[in-house]
């Protein structure tokens, strides 16, 4: 062997040399690693609750806020990504686990998201005395918690759905459970993990927003990000400050589009079976710099062998175990496992119910049923205004393929875009013209998730076959006939799923839409959203408990008894196949 | 004396109803593979022939019973043995040389000497030049071409194959069969013995030395033809039509319960009801009357001229024969003198005969019409009529088994069905 310096002289693999799009991609990863570097350090920066946190109006320390917004959203994202992986998995592996994960699930699917932020912020900041790092934590949490759930959720049903023969041949060819997850279950969930990331990521940014400026106990702490930005600019009525947030945000959405969701969304094509026949063939300019630079084939190298060293390691430690086989729990044990599960959730029911007793009386415990319906009321009009405005609309752009491929993209990012960022916009012409809060408040809880029905219709409409329009056109179909036999039938699955998105991310926006502020003037429509944005400035912790699980009984009661209901209809019978 | 290289003994197989109570699928199946055989499973759709190969594999644990692989019990997929499966079972993320290489891979076989394997494997198939394809870019031939290569890779001892060539169209399956063939002949691949379970019967009786023919419930093996003349065989040669003949004969003739000649019993509520349309039903009728058959036709002349397979044709023939439209003998089918009046008659008395077939022949029928005439609103949800079929069949047969006879009593106007509500009823008469 060929020796330099006393040490053998490997030979360098070929398709790992340096090649000229390494002279892009060098500097732009270590650039990248710098600036992580560089605000993971500002985060866990010294801090005690009560010491003030400036933030600058300056338009020039915008993009610095923005980055520190941006790291915010990528940790929740890795976070949510291994929550989403571990939790589907062991969901989907262990049936006992499976009766209590799947529920759970369900239920935090329908906890408003800036609940879980009122709930935990204390929590963390007691975990890390002394540094901002608890507050970052609780942040990124609630972020986290508007992503998880439904990524887990794609990933269990990616993972209880691949094809029985794939398994049967993973098992044929001996593969360890390690090696199967990896290269054959996760591989499987990619596809339709992408693409929830990327609408989980979407609705990120109205958290990331609202949730840099936490109330704690009454003491408002502004972590340095956009949101924070946007905060402090209400307070002074900076309408300009906003215009910059706006512009910045734009900026910043439309860079994690280019250089993380195409070019994911195009390598998320490999992992699908067949591919689709509306396919777009062109390659993201990031994904081709990706998979050309050699600095990436390093990378991937150096992942794949530690990932074969852990399979190695396992199944060496697997051989010396012989394997179980055919263990079937008993029924009796079932049985009381089933009893216990359903006794702790019992008891966990009864023990809020006490506490929210010890502190709240009868009458307003019905009260905040009251505004519970009354915020249901909103949605449910809401909805059905944006139906009919956006239903309309969509079928038109669906029609036109042309125009619907260049319109979805702009609907998507529309639908990432913060609402919240517009707030102030609206409560300004409120106060203008002497609205009512009550009536023209509402909106706003609509104005980032109408987008949802925007987007389903156009795919709905889109995806109608052209035979079938043209044999409508053959029979003479038209007008009410036509959309009440043909459109509205063909597109009624894809607008359920787009209205439930609407609906759900509406109920959670009842939080921060239904109080807003300018400067000093606070305006208020009644509604439970109000309810727990106030208990929770005030930290009044039975309050909040009592608002955010009566906001959850009513988001599960309309899963159940509305949505589902839609949604078997359309799966029963107004499928196109 | 060795031990033989695959042997299963009084191998069952039961499956748990949802009221506990058990199902048996497999009936004490023994069974011998040799040095050097080529045994075919040719069997009815649910015979339980594909659940057997499983079982052989180590995939599924038997209820009852053993699976030896030389000498060593099977309780678990083992080294040497490998499968091939009906829709490939390729990785669609890996190319063709990460598929075929992927079982080396979880041996621990290293870099190079993995690749050289694979290499080999994938010329040895023919599939040279496409090392770097995903599947999705391959027809479905060049698919199980990759499916064949990453299982004579692993070099086993025996290939178990689940309809490997079902999938493919006729001129595919052909090429690909022979191509096996002759690397099997050629002794160029290590392989010992090959199980094969497939629905072809000319396929089974080109390539085989041993054909097993499974019975249904419970499955179970009925007969074991030798076939002792040399590869290649001539399709149509005399000897060859002979083993043909005698294998329709052995699937379509025998009654029920496994007894040669005997004449079919009448058969209860809980009977797994073939799958059969009554389009297709009224065109083979068509096809049976008309020159050249004129009432009669020797089966696999039939099979061939109509174009369909055994899984396809072997239902309709069944429900033929329980509807007394004809009558099977010596791998011959003839037309009754109800089935000749129902090929005679036009569109609208076509649907009478039917009607009155099913009342006769088939009690599930005649059950539910009855159930519908009791009750005063004359309707009846589907799901009651469900739970009485599943205590008979599986879940899923149970489902199929109910939709087949709803569609049989609707075309026949017995009785009416409404999809929204699921609610069997007699609207409309």
């Amino acid at each position: 062997m060929e020796q330099r310096w006393g040490l053998p002289l490997v030979a360098w693999p070929r398709r790992l040399r340096p090649n000229t799009w390494d002279l892009v991609a060098l500097p732009l990863v270590l650039g990248l690693l710098a600036l992580i570097g560089w605000g993971s350090l500002a985060m866990s920066a010294r801090y005690h609750v009560g010491q003030p946190l400036v933030i600058s109006l300056d338009p020039w320390r915008l993009p610095e806020y923005a980055l520190r917004t941006v790291l915010r959203m990528a940790w929740a994202l890795i976070a949510s990504l291994i929550f989403s992986l571990a939790y589907a998995a062991l969901a989907a592996k262990s049936r006992q686990a499976e009766k209590i994960l799947i529920p759970l699930l369900d239920v935090l699917q329908s906890v408003p998201i800036l609940g879980f932020l009122s709930i935990t912020v204390t929590g963390f900041i007691a975990l890390f005395p002394g540094r901002l790092l608890g507050v970052e934590c609780a942040a990124i949490f609630a972020i986290f918690t508007s992503q998880a759930w439904n990524m887990t959720f794609s990933v269990y049903q990616s993972l209880r759905t691949v094809p029985a023969e794939l398994i049967e041949a993973a098992r044929m060819y001996h593969l360890s459970p390690w090696r199967r997850f990896w290269r054959l279950e996760v591989p499987h969930a990619i596809p339709s993990l992408v693409w929830n990331m990327m609408m989980s990521v979407s609705g990120g940014w109205f958290f990331v927003v609202a949730s840099e400026a936490i109330t704690v106990a009454g003491q408002t702490i502004l972590l340095p990000g956009i949101g924070s930005y946007i905060a402090v600019a209400i307070e002074q009525k900076n309408l300009a400050a906003i215009g910059w947030a706006v512009l910045v945000m734009f900026v910043v959405i439309l860079l994690y589009d280019q250089l993380l969701f195409r070019p994911l969304l195009a390598w998320s094509r490999k992992f699908q079976p067949e591919s689709s026949a509306s396919e777009e063939n062109v390659r993201p300019w990031f994904l081709i710099m990706l998979q050309r630079a050699r600095l990436f084939d390093l990378v991937q190298a150096g992942l794949l062998g530690i990932n074969h060293g852990i399979d190695n390691a396992i199944a060496r430690l697997s051989r010396a175990r012989p394997p179980f086989s055919g263990r079937r729990s008993q029924p009796s044990f079932e049985r009381l496992y089933d009893i216990t599960v359903l006794a702790c959730a019992l008891a966990a029911a009864a023990w809020l119910v006490v506490f929210i007793r010890a502190h709240v009386d009868a009458a307003e415990i019905g009260w905040v049923f009251v505004l519970g319906m009354i915020t249901a009321v909103r949605v449910l009009v809401l909805i059905a205004v944006a139906s009919l405005v956006w239903v309309p609309i969509g079928v038109a752009i669906g029609l036109r393929p042309h125009l619907a491929d260049r319109v979805q993209p702009i609907v998507q990012f529309l639908a990432a875009f913060p609402a919240n960022l517009f707030f102030p916009v609206v409560v300004v012409l409120i106060l203008r013209f002497h609205l009512n809060p009550e009536i023209w408040l509402s909106p706003l809880m609509i104005l980032g998730t109408q987008w949802y029905i925007l987007f389903n219709v156009i795919g709905g409409a889109a995806a109608l076959p052209a035979e079938l329009q043209r044999a409508a056109q053959n029979l003479g179909v038209r007008r009410w006939l036509w959309w009440r036999r043909v459109m509205l039938p063909a597109i009624f699955p894809a607008y359920v799923t787009g209205a439930v998105t609407a609906a759900g991310g509406s109920w959670n926006a009842s939080i921060v839409a239904e109080i807003v502020q300018w400067g000093n003037t606070v305006l208020t429509a009644t509604g439970i959203g109000a309810y727990i944005a106030r208990t929770t400035a005030a930290g009044d912790g039975a309050r909040i408990a009592l608002g955010i699980s009566v906001l959850c009984l009513y988001v599960l009661a309309f899963n159940r008894l509305l949505w589902r209901r839609l949604y078997d209809l359309a799966a029963e019978r107004l499928r196109l196949d | 004396m060795p031990a033989p290289l695959l042997r299963s003994g009084a191998i069952c197989k039961t499956y748990q109803m949802p009221d506990h109570r058990a199902r048996l699928v497999l009936d004490h199946l023994d069974f011998t593979l040799g040095d050097g055989q080529i045994v075919a499973i040719l069997g009815k759709s649910g015979s339980g022939k594909s659940t057997f190969l499983r079982i052989l594999a180590g995939l599924v644990p038997p209820s009852d019973g053993v699976v030896e692989y030389r000498g060593h019990p099977v309780g678990e997929p083992v080294h040497g043995i490998a499968m091939v499966f009906q829709s490939y079972a390729l990785f669609p993320w890996l190319t063709v040389l990460g598929n075929v290489e992927l079982g080396l891979e979880a041996q621990g076989i290293a870099g190079a000497e993995r690749r050289r394997r694979a290499v080999d494997a994938i010329d040895l198939i023919g599939l040279d030049g496409f090392e770097n394809a995903y599947p999705k870019e391959l027809s479905g031939g060049m698919r199980q071409r990759v499916g064949f290569a990453r299982a004579l890779v692993v070099n086993p001892d025996i290939l178990l194959l689940d309809e490997p060539f079902s999938s493919l169209d006729v001129l595919t399956a052909e090429t690909l069969r022979g191509d096996l063939m002759d690397l099997w002949d050629a002794r160029r691949i290590p392989t010992k013995g090959i199980v094969l379970v497939s629905h072809n019967i000319e396929e089974a009786v080109e390539i085989a030395d041993r054909i097993l023919i499974f019975g249904s419930d419970p499955g179970r093996i009925r007969a074991d033809i030798p076939i002792p003349q040399p590869r290649p065989r001539a399709a149509q040669g005399a000897g060859f039509r002979q083993i043909v003949d005698q294998v329709y004969t052995l699937l379509t003739e025998t009654g029920r319960d496994g007894r040669r000649g005997a004449k079919p019993e009448p058969i209860g509520i809980g009977y797994r009801l073939p799958d059969a349309a009554v389009q297709q039903l009224s065109g083979l009728i068509d096809n049976l009357s008309e020159p050249p058959y004129g009432g009669r036709a020797d089966l696999p002349h039939l099979a061939d001229e109509v174009g369909l397979g055994m899984d396809e044709l072997f239902p309709l023939i069944e429900t033929l024969q329980l509807l007394g439209f004809a009558h099977v003998s010596g791998g011959d089918i003839e037309l009754t003198t109800a089935g000749r009046a129902y090929a005679e008659a036009d569109m609208l008395a076509r649907k009478q005969l039917f009607a009155d077939a099913l009342l006769k022949h088939v009690p599930l029928v005649v059950h539910i019409r009855r159930v519908l005439d009791e009750r005063p609103g004359h309707r009846a949800p589907a799901a009651r009529f469900l739970r009485e079929l599943e205590d008979h069949l599986s879940e899923e047969e149970a489902e199929r088994v109910l939709d087949t006879v709803i569609n049989w009593g609707r075309h026949a106007e017995i009785f009416a069905y409404d999809y929204d509500s699921e609610v069997l009823n007699l609207e409309n008469f």
